[in-house]
């Protein structure tokens, strides 16, 4: 009576391997996944270093980032297996961006709404 | 307690009393680390803020701080970071799936990639320091046309070295890991401090993601 | 099984069982031991403040050693008393207990917590013996880049302080989410355990932006980076920001938990269940939410946009919200209820006096135009000293009376008890009160000397002082007194329904002989 999550205990996690996923147990990501992964991750590393050799100008930095987010997204994804580990971890790791841009947004809007004053003197 | 009859491993991992079984204290242990990895995006995070926003004050010094690193050298040191997170991934995988030996290779690659890691910023550091190039107390370049490039070297150095930092500590966390596995402690039902110290290293990673396009590239 | 009389504090002796405990019971008085001690040295700067505020001039001080006395009256109590006070004591203690769980998440990290946490707060003591710091708990920029006092090592130390923080929070939320025993949802946890939760969340989002601050002050004191300093084109409004991103939800930090407390005391000694449960639970989570996006409310007359400053005042009025909730339904509950005088009770009563008044002014000083009448004024102090001492310290106060039968297995003189409450209530109000009205005519803070006109109200305030000060000796008394020969008290003196009043008085090391099934909610007094 006291003991009843069975679908998350050891008997249950340990043969299976692959359906677990949406409890973040045992998963073992495919070796086939993680060297396609790595792969991708150095494709992108050239990209980012080819669109800076385009010098695009203004819009260098905002690629640059977006390139960045899709490797960090396959790092944090398939890497770290957020994509099989529960909502919760991934709410977790989201919530610190989420903040991080909270504590951005609010700093930038006073700096560049700041009027600047030029002294009459 | 845990009854599978799982050939991989000959002995059954001890779970702490307050947990019901091992894979109650693998999962707590998770999201122990994952709670962590907020603590270490919001602390990095704060320096990136502090970038962005002296970045768009001053673009023009920050064009030229970043046309003093060397791509080349940073996008190597990007192909081995992001090299060490897949062999950090393996060494788990390989764990799980009692490929010992395979394990212990992936390991040690990771460490391995860690030194080059470290070794390509010290070159990269011996530079900055020849030419001067150091934050504001100890700046002494010369020739450089923004009055306050000192500030840039003060980021640079701050945010590289506080991730070189990290590389250091996660090096010394996959050496212990690996120290372990070598005695046999790790197999596929227990192998929750490989998974905690491969999280550490993969952050690592991911905080280079963002410090290479940052640093280097857009400048 | 635990055996006849065994219980945490006996199963085990000797200080080298205390200093390698695992038990989260044990750790938790090891930290109130500490916070004793430095609330006792945080409360000596305080006497020395109004000593020296008695008359207009330098009376015992001059300028420099009022800031530094300033200095570390604030650093003191902020780091090593208020933040830590209330999680890492009661916390700790039953945290595990009100859950129904044998542990916190992570023991070993729990002790680690509390080695970090001396460590930092040694470092932080240290400084008075080399180059005492005199800028502020704030340590603002310009100022603390500048100074020759020991500002490298006490941002160290409350970096370091911080790190146990994080520990505790991380501790907490792991704790809350995987260790609750069957049958306990999350709508069925006691509203103390909403609120150490909730505080926790704070600590693991919040504390690491005061790390890299700190950090960052480090290397502008070291290195030179430019980031704060006008010299290179830095902000030290900017280092503001930085700084106030942490400290305004470090100061729900404070609350938060003191609430908690607030929480489980009114129903117990109303003997019915609280009003409003989930609007209270709910109303934790969104204070800790919201104090996220209000922080510029200290930065109005910094140097801010004012863009910036409306907005953040607009959002800072509402956080009176979430809090107002609170303060209805603790006044629901008593509505109805069977009261019982008891010190605990006393506590409370003064909390919801004195927290309503901490509460309005902040709305009122969270309004632009009159906090740029008010900034850095005495009305700015008697504001959070309403609301940190008279609201967390008070209810620090009340849930020592109320879990120091759990705790000890002792009661506590009720005689004492209702002493130390007049002497710290009356006391405190006759403090702080007239400091309202020093700032509304204009009394700047941190300041050593004043305009004589100021001089009669300031003399009330520091005769209030010192009868705070003979309050917090009498609860002192009453603790130790209790803990050494009180009469021995049941498991459950209060008839409270939570799970700590089911196990004995002190619990047994492993806190349930059996693992309790939860099939209803923590409050089912009718």
């Amino acid at each position: 009576m006291a003991q009843n999550h069975g679908s998350h205990n050891s008997a249950n996690g340990a043969h299976d391997k692959a359906h677990n996923s949406h409890e973040g147990g045992h998963f073992v990501v495919p070796f086939k996944t993680l060297r396609n992964v790595a792969i991708a991750l150095l494709c992108l590393t050239v990209l980012t270093v080819g669109t800076a050799q385009l010098h695009l100008g203004w819009a260098a930095a905002p690629i640059a980032f977006l390139i960045a987010f899709i490797k960090a997204m396959l790092v944090m994804a398939y890497f770290m297996g957020l994509k099989f580990d529960s909502v919760l971890n991934r709410v977790i790791f989201a919530t610190s961006f989420i903040f991080l841009a909270v504590f951005y947004f609010f700093s930038a809007l006073d700096v560049f709404t700041r009027i600047k004053e030029i002294s009459t003197l | 307690m845990s009854t599978d009859k799982h050939q991989v491993g000959d002995h059954k991992h001890h779970f702490a009393h307050h947990f019901r079984d091992a894979m109650h204290e693998f999962l707590t242990t998770k999201e122990g680390i994952w709670l962590f990895m907020v603590t270490e995006v919001m602390m990095f995070g704060g320096l990136f803020v502090g970038y962005f926003i002296m970045h768009s004050n001053y673009p023009g010094m920050f064009a030229e701080g970043a046309s003093h690193l060397d791509w080349r050298m940073g996008a190597f040191n990007t192909i081995v970071l992001i090299l060490s997170s897949w062999t950090m991934a393996l060494g788990i995988h390989f764990i799980q799936t009692g490929k010992r030996n395979q394990a212990t290779a992936a390991l040690i690659f990771t460490i391995f990639c860690g030194i080059i890691f470290m070794c390509v910023k010290f070159f990269e550091y011996k530079a900055k320091f020849d030419h001067g190039l150091l934050p504001g107390n100890f700046f002494h370049a010369h020739e450089f046309e923004h009055a306050n490039l000192p500030m840039y070297f003060g980021f640079y150095f701050c945010m590289t070295g506080l991730h070189g930092t990290h590389v250091l500590i996660g090096m010394g966390l996959i050496t212990w890991v690996l120290i372990r596995h070598l005695k046999g402690e790790f197999d596929g039902e227990y192998y929750t401090p490989v998974e905690g110290v491969g999280l550490f290293w993969h952050i690592v990673d991911l905080i280079w993601i963002f410090l290479f396009p940052l640093l280097y590239l857009v400048g | 099984m635990s055996a006849e009389g065994t219980n945490y504090i006996n199963c085990e002796k000797g200080i080298w069982s205390w200093l390698t405990t695992l038990d989260h019971k044990r750790i938790a008085l090891m930290y109130m031991a500490a916070v004793m001690v430095f609330f006792f040295c945080g409360g000596t700067a305080a006497m020395l403040i109004r000593a020296q505020l008695w008359t207009p001039s330098n009376t015992f001080f001059n300028d420099n050693t009022y800031n530094q006395i300033m200095t570390y009256h604030g650093a003191i109590m902020v780091f090593m008393v208020i933040i830590p006070g209330i999680p890492a004591i009661f916390g700790n203690f039953f945290l595990p207990l009100h859950i129904g769980a044998k542990d916190v998440a992570f023991p070993r990290l729990n002790l680690a917590s509390w080695y970090v946490f001396m460590f930092g707060a040694i470092l932080a003591v240290s400084t008075l013996f080399t180059s005492k710091v005199d800028t502020g708990w704030t340590f603002y920029a310009p100022y603390s880049l500048k100074t020759s006092t020991a500002v490298v090592s006490m941002v160290l130390a409350a970096f370091i302080m911080g790190m146990s923080s994080i520990l505790t929070g991380l501790n907490f939320i792991a704790t809350t989410h995987k260790l609750r025993a069957p049958g306990m949802s999350m709508m069925r946890i006691p509203l103390f355990v909403w609120a150490i939760y909730s505080t926790a969340i704070l600590q693991v989002l919040a504390t690491p932006v005061l790390g890299i601050t700190l950090l960052l002050i480090v290397a502008e004191r070291v290195l030179g980076v430019g980031i704060f300093d006008p010299k290179l084109g830095g902000d030290p409004v900017l280092f503001q920001h930085f700084f106030w991103f942490y400290s305004h939800p470090a100061v729900y930090i404070m609350i938060l938990p003191a609430m908690g407390i607030i929480s489980e005391v009114i129903t117990a000694f109303s003997r019915k269940t609280i009003f409003g449960y989930t609007a209270i639970a709910m109303s934790s989570l969104g204070i800790a939410a919201v104090s996220f996006f209000v922080w510029g409310h200290h930065m109005y007359v910094s140097g801010q946009s004012e863009i910036a400053a409306i907005v953040f005042s607009f959002i800072t009025m509402l956080v009176g919200v979430p809090t107002a909730i609170k303060m209805f339904n603790w006044l629901a509950t008593l509505y109805g209820g069977s009261i019982q005088f008891r010190t605990p009770m006393l506590y409370a009563f003064g909390f919801l006096f004195v927290f309503a008044i901490g509460g309005v002014t902040g709305i009122m000083l969270a309004t632009v135009g009159l906090d740029v009448h008010l900034h850095d004024t005495y009305f700015v102090i008697a504001h959070f000293h309403y609301t940190m001492v008279g609201g967390t310290l008070m209810a620090l106060m009340a849930g020592f009376f109320y879990w120091l039968p759990k705790m000890f297995g002792k009661m506590y003189d009720e005689t004492l008890g209702i002493i130390s409450w007049l002497f710290v209530f009356i006391g405190f109000n006759v403090t702080f009160f007239p400091q309202f009205i020093l700032g509304q005519n204009g009394m700047n803070r941190r300041y050593g000397s004043y305009h004589p006109a100021y001089q009669s109200l300031n003399q009330i305030s520091s005769v209030g002082g010192f009868m705070i000060a003979f309050g917090f000796i009498v609860a002192l008394i009453a603790i130790v007194k209790c803990v050494l020969k009180g009469p021995p008290a049941p498991a459950n003196p209060w008839g409270a329904k939570t799970l700590e009043w089911t196990v004995s008085s002190p619990p047994p090391h492993h806190n349930f002989d059996v693992e309790p099934i939860v099939t209803g909610g923590p409050y089912e007094y009718r």
